[in-house]
């Protein structure tokens, strides 16, 4: 029998898709029959309490959580989320309920060894309950009390080789896809430069100081499969400079129908005979793009890296062999001010150890930003507000046609003296001899 | 600046304000310290690590503080 009555929660387990209800349900069974006798460190009941407290938050459509807290690790300001309850009478087991985040591994490769670990240990020191993953990536670990912090941290950092994620004002946790590791459409290693961006990066992960949080994330490919271009401060897209390759013979094939177009990714229906004009050709954003004679022919120049035509016919087209990465800047959720997509920043660049350059650049940014930027405003706020051209400034980049986003909106040009020959003074008796007064 | 005199410039300006906050952001301290941010963070760091200062997470925002002050400094330090 539940501790608590959930008809509003209840609902939410009706219809065909997975529900966290259940899972919590789940969880609070499995806590109080403790068929493999834990010594459970918070209480028994937690999960009861947050099913309870959830039901009255709907009750009342208002949260009945207090709103952060000054609990830690020692030593690092980010990783641990001070969360406590407005009703701790009534809900015991999460008066006092933090949350932790821990630095989950490049490309989220596990071992389920290590995953049967960090369970048994959060189900030892905390609720049991985690979100695989986090939005910035982050395994979160979601219901602990104080005392219990310092010793998930020892444990996590002396026995399972793992560190604590980033929160607060600091550098989020760095997330990657899984790169060339499984991808041939992988243009740089996305794990090497995670992995040594998050250990050149420590004091900024762990101590903030920053105005807000900072995101880096690293696609392999324009395919952005952890979506760096709309959700990180600073994204990094992996691209390539010279042509995409064909294999015609593949292209016939495709054509013959002897490969399924998207290695067979939409085969659930039939779609009818491949059209290769129609489904790619035709979908090319730039027109850059022609089938003729049985000859597919790509004019490169033209090219904007949207992988669609790559991503119909693997077999045939492969990404270029001069690879490096974008990156790009500026973009968030909609919190204030709307949501922004990255703007490009940097158009190629290499990604090879021990990536100086992008140090460079990445420090450029932050300089310019934790001087100029308000208390709360992220990177691509600050951008808005300045103007891009401040960050091509503050980074010492030349601008380049690719800074332009449309052409003509801002038809103005101001000129700086130092851009101008001469600055503003002239002589005026060499400028009289072919101008009169 | 010495750490020392930084150490006494920020308890002291911290105090007199504890009347209308108890939170700062880590610009108000570099602002106090009339240093640059990246020099900043090396003594507040420090502050932090001598308890002279905490840190306050709502998740999202981080801020600074002298230990035990704010309305939820009690309930916080779960005694």
């Amino acid at each position: 029998m539940a501790k608590h009555a959930t008809p509003l929660l209840d609902q939410l387990e009706s219809g065909p898709w997975p529900s966290f209800v259940s899972d919590l349900k789940q969880e609070a069974a499995s806590r109080a029959k403790n068929p493999n006798n834990v010594e459970f460190q918070v209480n028994q009941d937690c999960v009861e309490d947050i099913l309870g407290v959830l039901e009255l938050s709907y009750k009342h459509g208002r949260t009945h959580w207090k709103h952060g807290g000054i609990v830690g690790v020692f030593g690092y300001g980010g990783g641990v989320i001070g969360r406590y309850c407005d009703q701790p009478e009534m809900f015991p087991g999460v008066a006092h309920f933090h949350t932790m985040r821990i630095n989950q591994p490049g490309g989220k490769y596990y071992t389920t060894e290590f995953l049967k670990k960090l369970c048994d240990l959060w189900e030892f020191r905390g609720s049991g309950v985690t979100n695989m993953h986090g939005s910035t990536g982050d395994i979160i670990f979601i219901g602990t009390s104080t005392p219990q912090l310092e010793e998930i941290f020892y444990e996590l950092t002396h026995n399972f080789n793992q560190d604590l994620g980033g929160s607060g004002s600091n550098l989020r946790t760095p997330s990657d896809c899984v790169g060339s590791s499984r991808c041939e459409y992988a243009c740089y290693d996305t794990q090497a430069i995670c992995y040594a961006l998050t250990q050149e990066y420590q004091d900024e992960l762990h101590r903030p100081a920053f105005p807000y949080k900072f995101k880096f994330k690293f696609d392999g490919c324009p395919n952005c499969c952890v979506a760096s271009i709309a959700r990180s401060d600073l994204s990094f897209v992996g691209t390539w400079k010279d042509d995409i390759k064909i294999d015609q013979e593949a292209v016939a094939g495709y054509v013959g129908g002897e490969f399924a177009p998207n290695a067979g990714a939409h085969s659930g229906r039939d779609w009818g005979k491949f059209d290769i004009q129609k489904e790619v050709v035709g979908l090319c954003p730039t027109g850059c793009m022609k089938y003729e004679d049985g000859k597919l022919a790509i004019n490169n120049k033209e090219c904007t890296r949207c992988m669609h035509c790559i991503n119909v016919m693997p077999r045939a087209l492969h990404i270029g062999d001069d690879r490096g990465l974008s990156m790009l800047a500026g973009a968030k959720a909609p919190i204030l001010d709307g949501a922004q997509m990255g703007s490009l920043l940097v158009p190629f660049i290499k990604a090879e150890e021990p990536y100086d350059e992008i140090k460079e650049i990445i420090e450029a940014v932050w300089d310019w930003w934790m001087e100029e930027g308000k208390n709360r405003e992220r990177l691509g706020e600050l951008i808005k507000r300045q103007g891009f051209q401040k960050l091509l400034e503050a980074t010492n980049i030349k601008p380049v046609p690719q800074h332009v986003q449309e052409p003509r909106h801002n038809p103005y040009i101001f000129w700086k003296e130092e851009e101008v020959e001469g600055g503003w003074q002239r002589d005026i008796n060499e400028f009289r001899k072919y101008h009169q007064r | 600046m010495e750490y020392e005199e930084a150490k006494k410039l920020i308890v002291e300006q911290l105090t007199k304000k504890l009347k209308t906050k108890s939170k700062f952001y880590f610009n108000d301290l570099a602002g106090i310290l009339g240093m640059k941010p990246r020099e900043a963070k090396k003594i507040v760091n420090k502050l932090v690590e001598e308890s002279v200062l905490e840190y306050w997470s709502s998740g999202s925002t981080s801020m600074y503080g002298l230990p035990g002050t704010g309305k939820q400094a009690a309930a916080e330090h779960e005694d």
